[in-house]
């Protein structure tokens, strides 16, 4: 083979690549504005009337859910399953916030951390490598750590809206979470760059807890106390 | 909550607090699941890390047997040192084979960080020692034919291979075709100090010969262009230097060569190759 077709030979497969990466980029941005949507719609818990809609909100949040996984299965037929990593930069950020959405609904509907299989099952993926187009686990703990960050902030806003109990519940959830990423060996990675700012929402939540106890605001200080 | 007040010096003292929180919510289903995250990480993390660790053997070898084969231009027996060269790849071969072992039913992409840049330093040196034998370019296939490996406990038995028992299992290993550039954009750099040095050694067909394959290899790059990967671009730029000094060597060769004696020659070059190259350490 002469080194003008061995170089063609390589031209052919570079151009090959970048088609199927135009395709993918394509789906990735239709799911970050779904994306987006949905987040729009949880946005609205923040304010002050959206604590009585919330089971309202969750519920049109699922029904957006139902577009995501349609793009999702569109985006399994972009590239050869076993090719997952090669392209995986493209929709990591998107997983990524879709992980933190599904997440979300779960926690305020069930005041419970999502699992892995459930965040799966919301966006139509697999869990498991072997099966197809899956959730990296990294993505899902990302997901997990916007929600934290979230949630410090629901915390704040909850108060406003004069609801003194969800920031205990809140808080117990976060310090749970907190322990448990903390059994994580992680590599210096994105990951554990995110899971630095973990502590922040920590202290910021007990700060609002806190300010609740000294006031006497904090309802259920008994079912707290012995946690 | 007030266990949490004094907690942010103490935070420091990560494995007190770790013992403290794990034993008071040992049975919580938050706490159950991330022992799983906290196995499954573990596991990816340290392969991730054994290949790294023979990625880099690769590495230090091929660069050895690279070293090697620079020295064929100023030796009486080339075939020798080609032959040694075949054993120290055969060598590195093996480790390209614990590679394969280690990515057996992973998805290769996930890891390639990892061993990407023993594999190119692999393609360098085989592509090397392919153009020193046969003036021309390994391909493709030709590497990844090589890279194919018999996962058997008894390696010994020489003819139990072709029998294939039940046991046994072929493992390839793929070089990818962006690696496989990178590579041979390095390759060039070599070839490049092998014009130099045979000169230095009064051998005038050798240059002419390297200055026509390295202008092939500079057309085949400015063909792809930007369609590859980030470091191409970036090593299209080393690959115009070193053909640049292969190219001025020739010339200096034709309209000198008929005028100063042979055994002279080699000082005209080394004082002018200095001159145009602060840098030769990059290849």
């Amino acid at each position: 083979m002469s080194v003008t077709e061995m170089f063609s030979y390589i031209q052919g497969f570079l151009s090959a690549d970048q088609d199927v990466r135009e395709d993918i980029r394509k789906v990735v941005q239709l799911l970050e504005q779904t994306a987006r949507e949905i987040l729009t719609v949880l946005q609205s818990v923040h304010q002050p009337s959206g604590f009585k809609e919330i089971p309202s909100k969750c519920a049109k949040a699922r029904e957006l859910f139902c577009t995501v996984k349609t793009h999702l299965a569109d985006l399994k037929t972009k590239f050869p399953v076993e090719q997952y990593y090669r392209f995986h930069e493209h929709w990591r950020f998107v997983l990524q916030r879709l992980a933190f959405l599904s997440a979300f609904v779960v926690y305020l509907e069930t005041e419970t951390l999502v699992t892995r299989e459930d965040v799966a099952q919301i966006l139509g993926i697999e869990v498991v490598r072997e099966k197809g187009f899956h959730l990296d686990i990294e993505d899902y703990l990302a997901g997990v750590l916007i929600m934290a960050s979230e949630l410090s902030r629901l915390a704040v806003n909850s108060v406003t809206a004069g609801d003194y109990t969800r920031p205990l519940r809140i808080s117990n959830f976060i310090n749970e979470l907190d322990s448990g990423f903390r059994l994580l060996n992680l590599k210096n990675d994105p990951l554990r760059k995110r899971y630095d700012g973990l502590k922040y929402d920590v202290k910021k939540i007990e700060e609002v807890v806190y300010d609740l106890s000294i006031r006497g605001l904090a309802k259920e200080p008994e079912s707290c106390m012995d946690k | 909550m007030n266990k949490r007040e004094g907690e942010g010096c103490p935070r420091k003292n990560a494995d007190a607090v770790q013992d403290r929180d794990v034993s008071t919510n040992r049975s919580s289903p938050i706490i159950t699941v991330f022992k799983v995250f906290q196995q499954e990480l573990d596991t990816r993390h340290d392969k991730y890390e054994r290949l790294v660790k023979i990625s880099r053997d690769v590495t230090i070898e091929s660069k050895r047997t690279i070293f090697l084969l620079h020295r064929v231009t100023s030796v009486a027996d080339p075939e020798e040192i080609l032959n040694e060269a075949d054993v120290k790849l055969d060598a590195v071969r093996q480790k390209i084979g614990q590679i394969a072992e280690e990515l057996r039913g992973e998805d290769i992409f996930q890891f390639h960080r990892a061993f990407t840049p023993g594999i190119q330093e692999y393609v360098e040196a085989v592509s090397f020692l392919h153009y020193i034998r046969h003036r021309s370019l390994i391909s493709l296939e030709e590497i990844n034919a090589r890279l194919v490996f018999m996962r058997t406990e008894k390696v010994d038995v020489k003819g139990s291979a072709e029998a294939l028992p039940p046991g046994a299992q072929v493992l390839t290993f793929q070089v990818t075709p962006a690696d496989y550039l990178l590579g041979v954009a390095d390759l060039t750099g070599e070839l490049m100090r092998m014009c130099i040095s045979s000169v230095g050694n009064g051998d005038i067909d050798t240059p002419f010969q390297l200055s026509q394959f390295l202008r092939q290899i500079h057309d085949g790059f400015s063909y792809i262009g930007n369609t590859g990967p980030y470091e191409v671009s970036k090593k299209l730029h080393t690959l115009r230097q070193s053909l640049g000094k292969v190219e001025d060597a020739c010339y200096t060769l034709r309209v000198r060569g008929s005028e100063i004696p042979k055994h002279m020659l080699a000082d005209v070059f080394s004082s002018r190759t200095t001159l145009i190259d602060p840098e030769e350490g990059v290849v």
